[in-house]
């Protein structure tokens, strides 16, 4: 509860905290929708929010509000699935590099080091050109997750490469501790928090990706997400005509999350950090 | 000769081995998913109306075959797929037949590399020198304002903050064109008002990219600057009475700049994607309006073209910026 207090002074916390109830929220009553958000011309098209729609309608004839809740849920589906997927190999990759050294460590290194180099959206736009066929949440999740692990694995390396060098690590070497338990048993805290603050950043940039695809085609357009509402808006031209309702509900909401994602992960990891905690929160 | 041999050599191995990985890789890909690109492109050809005889088809499927490098064992097609690009052979585009895919790239790839070293350059610059005083005067007003506002620029992807500043500045407030790399019909010629329309067009998406480059640059430096600051060094130039223009320019900002060059270097594969996403919101006519046609058509060869010459222009890019940093840093001079 204290942990909890002390970041709700960070205005940051407290803010993201709030958006992302109130998009998970909105993510959660997409279950009370009326309609299939597949379907098309079930409303009244090309209406203007109203108590009736609150967000109005958008040109495919569908109510843009609860087409939302859909495509806040969608987007945070793939965004998870990027995030635990990619993170499960960073941990992996970042830890065996980091504590087996050596050999090992040069070969995983410069894997995630090319991946860093390379013009990643190229490869992934290659990809999803070839895969476009049998897109759906999971395989857009699975091809992100794929290749938003190289940073992360060389954070937790490096995290690593520190622990091992601690005295704990030779007395539990000493006292019989066998390799794996040693990782998961004694490194696993340190690196928790460090990866919880990369999954946070990871989910960002894999909606960031997901609505850059979408708006090349590369997902498929029948499930709303936030990239694909915002590339159904862009098709049917809702700026020339003045649809806002239709165009800023994505923007607004895509705006929201990102800014909630990543504040939270900033002031968490800044209340991880002690230096910077002392500042903030005083001694105690 | 140190130099040579503890630095140079193994950083040109791995530019080497990194191009030759990629490459290999764009080879891979198409090859291991189930996807014929013969039997997809007939399809969507079909799939526009167009109708051929058996034999012509027969025929077609073997040019596309050859086209594509599709002939023989895997080993051969690899060793083919080598010689063609030593030739800088990318294949002929499919959607604009027959123009070879080399020279679609090359029209464009003079708008982006312009736009993107401008970009990269104003936006290093600025972000470092405004991040680099926020540090300094870190308890200021203006120092802690800048700061939420980066906060809340950083984590925009490039595609909603371009898309965001294209409603804002040319469809609310007509100051910029919508789209486009100069007026309709404009012929390219070097007389100043030419230069004036493309400055005119460039400018939402160099700001865009400005203001999102520097935002991070800006964020960075800051925390650098601010724990360059509480070192001993600063401390001691302090009560030594030296100037605090020098103290900044000098101590610390000059300090603080090293990791900024490994961090640029690093991060310049994200600036070049994130250039090709702007291009394709403003319509700038370089690669990622090039490479959003091609996805557009199902121009398969002109993206491989795109992807292949983009792995080889970034690692280039990327050595230069670590080749440079002995300059930077007095410390490293490899002899």
């Amino acid at each position: 509860m204290r942990i909890l207090r002390d970041l709700f002074r960070d205005y940051r916390f407290a803010f993201s905290f709030c958006a992302l109830c109130a998009l998970l929220l909105l993510a959660l009553s997409s279950v009370f929708a009326p309609d299939d958000p597949t379907l098309w011309a079930v409303v009244p098209r090309d209406l203007k929010p109203s108590a009736q729609h609150w967000l109005g309608t958008s040109s495919k004839g569908q109510d843009v509000f609860w087409q939302a809740t859909f495509a806040v849920r969608n987007s945070l589906i793939i965004s998870l699935i990027a995030g635990i997927v990619s993170r499960v190999i960073a941990v992996l990759i970042g830890m065996v590099a980091g504590y087996k050294g050596r050999g090992t460590d040069r070969v995983l290194m410069f894997i995630s080091d090319s991946l860093l180099v390379i013009p990643l959206f190229l490869i992934i736009v290659l990809l999803a050109m070839l895969v476009r066929d049998i897109m759906n949440l999971v395989t857009l999740g699975l091809l992100l997750a794929f290749f938003g692990w190289a940073w992360d694995a060389r954070v937790i390396r490096s995290q690593i490469l520190s622990l091992r060098e601690r005295e704990f690590t030779q007395t539990a070497i000493l006292s019989g501790t066998s390799t794996l338990p040693l990782v998961l048993k004694e490194y696993m805290p340190f690196a928790t928090p460090l990866i919880f603050s990369t999954l946070i950043n990871n989910m960002s940039w894999a909606i960031g990706m997901e609505i850059t695809l979408a708006i090349l085609g590369l997902v498929n357009l029948d499930i709303p997400t936030l990239g694909t509402m915002l590339q159904w808006a862009i098709s049917y031209q809702a700026m020339l005509l003045g649809y806002w309702w239709w165009l800023l509900t994505p923007i607004v909401l895509a705006v929201l999350l990102f800014v909630a994602l990543y504040w939270l992960s900033v002031s968490i990891s800044e209340y991880l950090d002690p230096r910077t905690r002392v500042q903030r929160v005083g001694a105690r | 000769m140190t130099f040579v041999k503890r630095y140079l050599i193994p950083r040109l191995i791995q530019y080497f081995l990194v191009i030759f990985l990629g490459i290999t890789a764009v080879f891979f890909i198409p090859r291991l998913t189930p996807s014929d690109p013969v039997s997809r492109t007939i399809a969507q050809l079909t799939a526009m109306g167009s109708f051929l005889d058996p034999a012509s088809m027969d025929a077609f499927i073997e040019d596309l075959t050859e086209m594509y490098g599709l002939g023989g064992s895997m080993f051969q097609q690899y060793g083919a797929f080598w010689l063609r690009l030593f030739r800088g052979d990318f294949g002929v585009s499919f959607f604009q037949f027959p123009t070879p895919v080399s020279k679609l790239i090359g029209t464009a790839l003079p708008w982006t590399a312009s736009l993107l070293l401008v970009t990269t350059f104003l936006s290093w610059t600025i972000g470092n020198i405004v991040g680099g005083l926020a540090g300094y005067f870190s308890r200021r007003h203006w120092s802690r304002v800048l700061d939420t506002v980066a906060m809340i620029i950083r984590p925009l992807p490039y595609y909603i903050f371009a898309f965001a500043l294209l409603v804002l500045l040319a469809y609310v407030i007509r100051w910029f064109p919508v789209s486009g790399g100069t007026d309709i019909g404009r012929k390219v010629a070097f007389n100043w008002p030419f230069i004036k329309d493309v400055l005119r067009h460039s400018f939402l998406p160099a700001l865009s990219l400005v203001v999102l480059g520097a935002a991070v640059n800006f964020q960075t430096m800051k925390l650098i600057v601010q724990n360059v600051n509480a070192e001993n060094f600063v401390q001691y130039a302090k009560l030594g009475g030296v100037k605090e223009e020098r103290i900044v320019s000098r101590y610390v900002i000059r300090n603080a700049l090293l990791p900024q060059v490994t961090g640029l270097a690093l991060s310049f594969g994200q600036i070049f994607s994130g250039a090709l996403i702007t291009e394709i919101v403003f319509s700038y006519p370089g690669l990622g309006t090039l490479l959003y046609n091609a996805i557009i058509t199902g121009d398969y060869n002109l993206i491989m073209g795109i992807t292949l010459l983009s792995i080889v222009a970034i690692t280039t890019a990327i050595l230069i910026i670590d080749l440079l940093y002995p300059l930077v840093d007095p410390r490293v001079r490899y002899i």
